[in-house]
């Protein structure tokens, strides 16, 4: 008699186990190198058995990390569909900026698609500032020049408004709390929580009041525990949660590595001869030399308000190129400078955005949860929006959620929400992404920023991606630097203070803070190891490429490179762009205590 | 029998302490658009200094009582402080007291207020910020104590209750080092800087506070009235800083000092 082993095929439809609530749920020891609160051996005993006390536990049906467009477009997605099925269920978002928006930095153009299908009467009740856009420009710089470009047809803006993205996430976040999303501005979480099977069961949010040297202080509050049937990311760019699940559960195999940009932009206030409500500039070209891709932007908003900004590939290969002075210098430009002259800038800011497109984007789902909006990255690069693409992925992953959460409750695993990787697929998300997909990649060309012009004219305006190959992404940011003596020092010309500023001063625009007795967030095992593996080949990169100052080479004569790396933490300005670009991919970036960081206006 | 302090908190929603402040463009106003606001630093030293006091003995705090003036927006600062300890919270509506106009409130109209609130509570003691960062006025725990005809101890670095005979005494900070007084309830107490380390809030608390007691209330309801008696002509920058001059020698020191009149 022959034996046939009955194999389940399990199809896509999700699978659960109902979590056991009394066990003790284990982080796995490898998560411990994402903690801020690694003990170390100058803790006094007592202050071991503070930092080690259990925490209190509460239970949610999902949690979201992260109050960013997609986040809250998930949680307000989750709470509409429990007002259309009835069932009801628990929805818990958590940001770790010191309130909602204070974190969020963005050109911005809006493409209303996906705030449309959410929010179908949205503008009853706009954000404010909002300004349609009125006029569209692109124009190639050369150092005294500016030539006009067409458009490819993606980049037409008519129909779309300009916006200050902080702002229209303050506005989500009271629509998110109106249906009855708990909202939790300031708490940062650096921890996941596991069950017996390996399957995200929550997250616990960071200890509070750890000093500098690890160990607790006298206002120690220990961290909280949330279990969750589903976990949604959206820790925007290069999320440190999420950088630990796509390695813990493999999500990059068979994809590109990501690759990216840092956006860097001022906020000025204009007198109104120099200001044309509406208008929509992009630039190409000068500053920046034709191997470096990126471009600057400018937008006319709200009352007499310009948001200007200067987006650099990280794949640039010369350590010597400063993105921050690079930018500094770009609104000495006529183009620039005619609008920005006897202006105000009132605010500053920087953040590391996704640009590998299609190729890039992860597998989306892990055991327990999910990826949404920049922590997957459907940023689509030729139009340099994201948001549209952002929130669409929230609300197809809270979809997805909601469905397998109410329905099947016999079945005890931890969810696994396929539904949203099919959804995904077969979204405008993935035709848009799928469309422009050979675009950036193209910019990877020996001709530099001339063959990737000529390349996206062509894709965009004729083949539209039509197309069997696709380019692929060869090296990761960090790899693509090279040596610091292939190339000459750069000379940036100094800031007039007028229309250009130095470092500090617009560090101080952004009202970051971070206690100065606090752990230092930029994990960097040894600093003297980093010294030599990375000054004396990059020669200081990590002072050029952070856009607030962190990282500084200082003179040491008792130190073997002559130099000593120091890292001044209370100027981060959470971009990530260290974690990305760092050659020696040995500086680790995790969240500080909750409410630490900037405190944007108007970005 | 010990007595059981009756506590009111008076707090007040200021420009975060991190943001640069800019006059708007009007020129008679600081800029509040898209400004992010926050609890007073000073006040929220005075909730955690009511809640250690509570902590401290049982059954020597009755209740803490939270209270603010100005626009609607104050609600979630009232909640932030409910999350910080206190039991409930009071909020004296007046909407034509927005953002941009929260300098029109003078510390006198808010003692007034804060008179007829703290009867009203048949309070004890009043713990209070000793100014608030945006007009750094350190004004109105004195005009309250004055109008109250209660104790005062302003600049508290350290607060201590003897509950046997309800002295408080209060160690404060001055010009010249510390100085420290006595005096039996009732009593103003303002905040200084090294009286406390606010703790930071728990999730658990911040969920809990949202079931606590907010109430709403008018300054007509307590009888005050709250026009500005001063008007507000122009806010300016400070000058620009100008370079300096580095002198080479004493003498030449001495002699850009004549140049200029300074001696």
């Amino acid at each position: 008699m022959t034996v046939c082993s009955v194999v389940r095929v399990v199809p896509s439809r999700t699978i659960r186990r109902r979590l056991v609530v009394s066990k003790r749920l284990t982080s796995f020891m490898s998560e411990r190198a994402y903690r801020t609160t690694a003990l170390r051996r100058n803790v006094s005993e007592n202050g071991r058995a503070m930092m080690q006390e259990p925490r209190e536990e509460d239970e949610a049906d999902v949690v979201i990390v992260g109050g960013g467009p997609a986040g809250l477009a998930a949680a307000i997605r989750l709470k509409q569909q429990e007002q259309e099925h009835g069932k009801e269920i628990r929805v818990v978002l958590l940001e770790k900026a010191s309130d909602m928006g204070n974190h969020t930095l963005s050109g911005a153009v809006l493409e209303p698609r996906a705030l449309n299908e959410l929010l179908p009467d949205w503008l009853e009740d706009p954000p404010s500032p909002m300004t349609p856009v009125k006029s569209d420009k692109m124009r190639f710089l050369t150092e005294k020049y500016s030539i006009p470009l067409p458009a490819p047809p993606q980049m037409h803006n008519s129909g779309n408004y300009i916006v200050s993205l902080s702002e229209v996430v303050k506005w989500l976040a009271g629509k998110a709390e109106e249906l009855g999303v708990e909202v939790y501005p300031g708490f940062s979480v650096n921890e996941l929580l596991y069950d017996q099977s390996g399957a995200v069961a929550g997250i616990a949010t960071n200890d509070m009041g750890i000093s500098r040297a690890g160990a607790p202080k006298d206002n120690f509050q220990r961290g909280m525990e949330f279990r969750a049937k589903v976990t949604l990311l959206a820790e925007g760019c290069h999320g440190s949660l999420t950088k630990g699940v796509i390695k813990k559960y493999d999500l990059r195999r068979g994809k590109d590595a990501q690759t990216y940009g840092i956006g860097l932009k001022e906020v000025w206030e204009v007198p109104e001869e120099n200001w044309h409500e509406g208008e929509v500039v992009h630039t190409m070209g000068w500053p920046l030399s034709s191997n470096v891709y990126g471009g600057g932007f400018m937008y006319h908003f709200g009352e007499r308000l310009v948001s200007v900004g200067l987006v650099v590939g990280l794949d640039y290969a010369n350590p010597w190129i400063s993105p921050f002075r690079e930018f500094q210098r770009m609104k000495h430009h006529p183009v620039y400078s005619s609008v920005l002259k006897n202006g105000k800038c009132i605010s500053y800011g920087a953040r590391a955005l996704n640009e590998g497109g299609l190729q890039s984007v992860p597998q989306l789902i892990f055991p327990g949860g999910a990826l949404i909006g920049c922590s997957a990255g459907f940023m689509n690069v030729p139009k340099i929006k994201g948001t549209h693409t952002a929130m669409k992925s929230g609300m197809l992953a809270a979809e997805s959620a909601y469905t397998a959460i109410t329905s099947d409750t016999t079945n005890d695993s931890a969810i696994a929400l396929y539904d949203y990787e099919d959804k995904f697929k077969k979204s405008w998300v993935y035709d848009e992404l799928n469309e422009i997909r050979n675009v950036r990649p193209s910019f990877h060309n020996p001709l530099g920023v001339y063959g990737g012009i000529l390349y996206s004219g062509l894709d965009t305006l004729i083949l539209k991606g039509r197309v069997p190959w696709t380019f692929h992404h060869k090296a990761s940011d960090a790899s693509a630097t090279q040596p610091a003596d292939k190339f000459k020092p750069i000379e940036y010309p100094k800031p007039d203070g007028k229309l250009s500023f130095d470092l500090l001063t617009s560090v101080a625009r952004t009202g970051t803070m971070h206690d100065e007795d606090e752990p230092v967030h930029l994990q960097v095992k040894d600093l003297d190891a980093h010294t030599n593996a990375s000054y004396p080949k990059y020669k200081g990169i990590e002072n050029r490429f952070c856009p607030a100052g962190v990282y500084e080479y200082i003179l040491d004569d008792t130190k073997e490179e002559g130099v000593r790396f120091q890292i001044n933490s209370q100027n981060c300005i959470h971009c990530k762009t260290c974690d990305i670009k760092v050659p020696t991919q040995d500086i680790n970036w995790v969240c500080p205590e909750g409410g630490d960081g900037p405190k944007y206006m108007l970005t | 029998m010990p007595p059981r302090l009756n506590i009111v908190v008076p707090i007040k929603r200021v420009i975060d302490f991190a943001i640069k402040p800019r006059i708007s463009a009007a020129k008679n106003a600081i800029e509040t658009n898209g400004v992010k606001f926050s609890m007073n630093p000073f006040c929220e030293i005075a909730i955690e200094e009511a809640v250690r006091l509570r902590e401290s003995s049982k059954d020597l705090v009755e209740s803490i009582t939270l209270v603010s003036a100005g626009s609607a927006k104050i609600q979630d600062t009232l909640r932030a402080g409910l999350a910080l300890g206190a039991d409930k919270a009071t909020l004296i509506d007046i909407p034509a007291i927005d953002d941009s106009k929260s300098l029109e409130l003078e510390p006198l109209a808010v003692a007034k207020l804060l008179k007829a609130f703290v009867e009203k509570s048949n309070a004890n003691l009043v713990i209070m910020g000793k100014q608030a960062i945006d007009d750094d006025s350190n004004q109105t725990g004195q005009m309250l104590a004055g109008l109250l005809n209660w104790s005062q101890a302003t600049n508290a670095s350290k607060v201590t209750v003897d509950e046997a005979s309800g002295v408080v005494t209060v160690a404060r900070e001055v010009d010249g080092g510390t100085e420290t007084v006595s005096a039996p309830l009732p009593l103003v107490i303002t905040t200084d800087l090294r009286l406390n380390t606010p703790r930071y809030t728990k999730l658990q608390d911040i969920m809990k506070a949202k079931k606590k007691k907010t109430e709403k209330i008018t300054p007509e309801d307590l009888g005050v009235d709250v026009t500005s008696r001063l008007e507000i002509v122009s806010l300016s920058e400070p000058p620009k800083r100008t370079g300096g001059g580095k002198a080479d020698s004493v003498d030449a020191l001495i002699g850009k000092l004549k140049g200029v009149g300074a001696i």
